[in-house]
């Protein structure tokens, strides 16, 4: 009696597993495509600033628009040369990095290496809700406050200038770059640190003979992922830079970055038109660049996560 | 030898002063951000305010439609970007084997997370506005920010499901139950708060992002609420992107009230997450 039961239900015949053992198929495959969804995004972003570009290859040139000196748009017959928007672009980053690397690493030190967990914790949450604040709201905060204490300190006519716009992207990468460069010395082995205290080091010596060099690359895949935050930072430097494309000469020049470039510009051009594919070709080498960045500090950061996984 | 030692212990004592002092200058300057703006921020907000719609060239009035611009561009966010995400962090934590594939999606995810916002709305203006044809409107901003959204939140759900021991799953399998409904009944429960708090993160982030709804969803001023979600709307960052360079000679009370509410509203929705999860935490123990 109950042997053409079991039999049935070995073959999946009954009702509840026949529908239940579909929908898991089916369910596996659903996902299994959801899962590849970051790497559909990634090639489709590079496909279709890659295909909106391609007038501005064809008409104007890719090493014409790398080299080209002069960013002037909308005159009768218009240049694109990319040069000031790089070089725009560049100084901020630099300078940015300059400011807050330093800062931004000792802190990540002191909080991993010689704060207590109650330190630890506020300090951690509150550099948390700095990395939540909306970069528009940091380019406001830079007008009503940097601006007007730059243009006055250094006596500037204007307050708005690539330092300007570093200072504020100072703090916009810091708090990326104290967690990540915690994260990795923080992932460093206490035996380490016990072995060295053990020899007669202080803990001063440990952290400079032993953990920073151990955590160093994932500290400069930090300083990576900042680097790469603040090439990509759109709204506050489209605020606080003054926007004017020539190559800059002194850090108080107003200058115009690849990304102020796109935010200013793609809301005026004429839709399909040379211009709108100038912007598209520009987008798509700020996302080759970022790209790069990104993926080297990917690569070492896990590196680094399997170094100590044994 | 005792002056070796002296002299590391100075100099000891000078490095903790001095990564002490870079910490607490950064904590500083973001309590000072955050002072500022509820100082400054908190005389322009009344019920009028967050309740009623900009009059005279946005120099006077509130900032309803804006707010409700944000979170219907938010919701949207959320309606692609949690079936995706969730989905793909299931993936990852619970179906792919540990091989080169799941090796290059981790790798394609973090990379995600590293694009400039600005090359998403580009994204979105060629992808959603122009060839899918949606127009600038609040389904192509929902769709170009899940986009921009769904690193966090893949991440986040793999690892609140990595955390979830496999006696449940073995538990659970060996009752009879499928994989799916496994997951489903058991894994993805337990996984909860870890994956909301995520989620919620994430999705707050979004709200509070203006290159990407740059060109392909906000309006500059729009009196009435949007009727369908191909309308365009008025959105809280670029509203202060607006009113901070673009309208003149306006009180600038307004802007830091709206500052202040969208700072709120972000910080808010993941403080409560944090605070959640947390208790959640404390109830369940593995």
């Amino acid at each position: 009696m109950r042997a053409p039961f079991i039999a049935k239900w070995r073959a999946g015949l009954l009702g509840r597993p026949v529908t239940s053992r579909a929908a898991d198929g089916l369910v596996r495959k659903v996902i299994a495509l959801n899962g590849w969804a970051a790497i559909f995004i990634l090639a489709a972003i590079f496909l279709f600033l890659a295909i909106n570009s391609n007038r501005a290859l064809g008409e104007v040139g890719f090493v014409a628009m790398l080299t080209g000196r002069e960013w002037y748009p909308t005159i009768a017959v218009p240049r694109f040369g990319f040069l000031p928007l790089l070089a725009g672009s560049a100084a901020v980053t630099v300078t940015a990095l300059v400011l807050s690397v330093p800062v931004s690493v000792a802190a990540a030190v002191f909080i991993s290496e010689f704060a207590s967990g109650r330190v630890k914790e506020v300090a951690k949450a509150i550099i948390e809700f700095m990395a939540a604040v909306p970069s528009v709201v940091y380019g406001f905060v830079g007008l009503a406050v940097v601006a007007p204490w730059v243009q006055q300190t250094f006596s500037q006519p204007s307050g708005l200038s690539a330092l300007t716009a570093a200072i504020v992207l100072a703090f916009m990468i810091a708090p990326t770059i104290v967690s990540i460069s915690e994260d990795a010395l923080h992932a460093v082995p206490n035996s380490l640190r016990q072995g060295s205290l053990a020899l007669g080091n202080t803990r001063w010596q440990t952290t400079y003979k032993v953990v920073i060099p151990s955590a160093s690359s994932g500290v400069l895949a930090a300083v990576m992922l900042g680097m790469g935050r603040a090439i990509g930072e759109t709204m506050a430097v489209l605020m606080l830079t003054g926007n004017a494309a020539i190559i800059p000469t002194s850090l108080f020049d107003s200058v115009r970055t690849i990304t102020g470039t796109i935010a200013a510009e793609m809301g005026n051009v004429v839709q399909g038109g040379l211009h709108q594919s100038v912007l598209f070709n520009l987008g798509l080498v700020l996302f080759t660049i970022t790209f790069l960045i990104n993926l080297v500090a990917d690569l070492v950061l896990e590196k680094q996560r399997r170094r100590w996984q044994r | 030898m005792s002056n070796r030692i002296r002299s590391a212990r100075i100099v000891q004592a000078l490095a903790v002063g001095i990564t002490g002092a870079a910490a607490v200058f950064i904590v500083a300057a973001a309590l000072f951000l955050l002072i500022t703006i509820v100082i400054r921020g908190a005389p322009a907000i009344s019920w009028e305010f967050i309740t009623e719609p900009p009059r005279g060239q946005m120099k006077e009035g509130g900032i309803y439609p804006v707010i409700v611009g944000t979170l219907a561009l938010t919701l949207g966010t959320a309606a692609f970007s949690l079936p995706i995400g969730i989905a793909a962090g299931i993936f990852l934590s619970e179906y792919a084997a540990r091989g080169r594939v799941t090796r290059l999606i981790r790798l394609a995810i973090s990379n995600m997370a590293g694009v400039p916002s600005i090359v998403y709305g580009l994204f979105g203006l060629a992808l959603f506005v122009n060839l899918a044809g949606f127009g600038k409107s609040i389904i192509a901003g929902a769709l170009t920010l899940a986009c921009l959204t769904l690193p966090v939140i893949i991440t986040a759900t793999e690892e609140a499901l990595r955390q979830i021991p496999s006696d449940l799953r073995q538990a659970s399998l060996a009752l009879g139950a499928t994989r799916w409904r496994t997951i489903y009944k058991i894994v993805l429960p337990a996984a909860a708060p870890g994956i909301v708090t995520g989620s919620i993160l994430g999705l707050s982030r979004a709200a509070g992002e203006t290159a990407p709804i740059l060109f392909t969803a906000v309006a500059y001023y729009k009196r009435q609420l949007p009727d369908s979600i191909f309308s365009d709307v008025m959105a809280l960052p670029y509203h202060i992107y607006i009113l901070a360079t673009q309208v003149t000679d306006r009180p600038i009370d307004i802007v830091w009230g709206t500052a202040l509410v969208l700072v709120a509203g972000v910080t808010a929705l993941s403080v409560l997450a944090a605070v959640w999860r947390s208790n959640q935490r404390r109830k369940v123990r593995w």
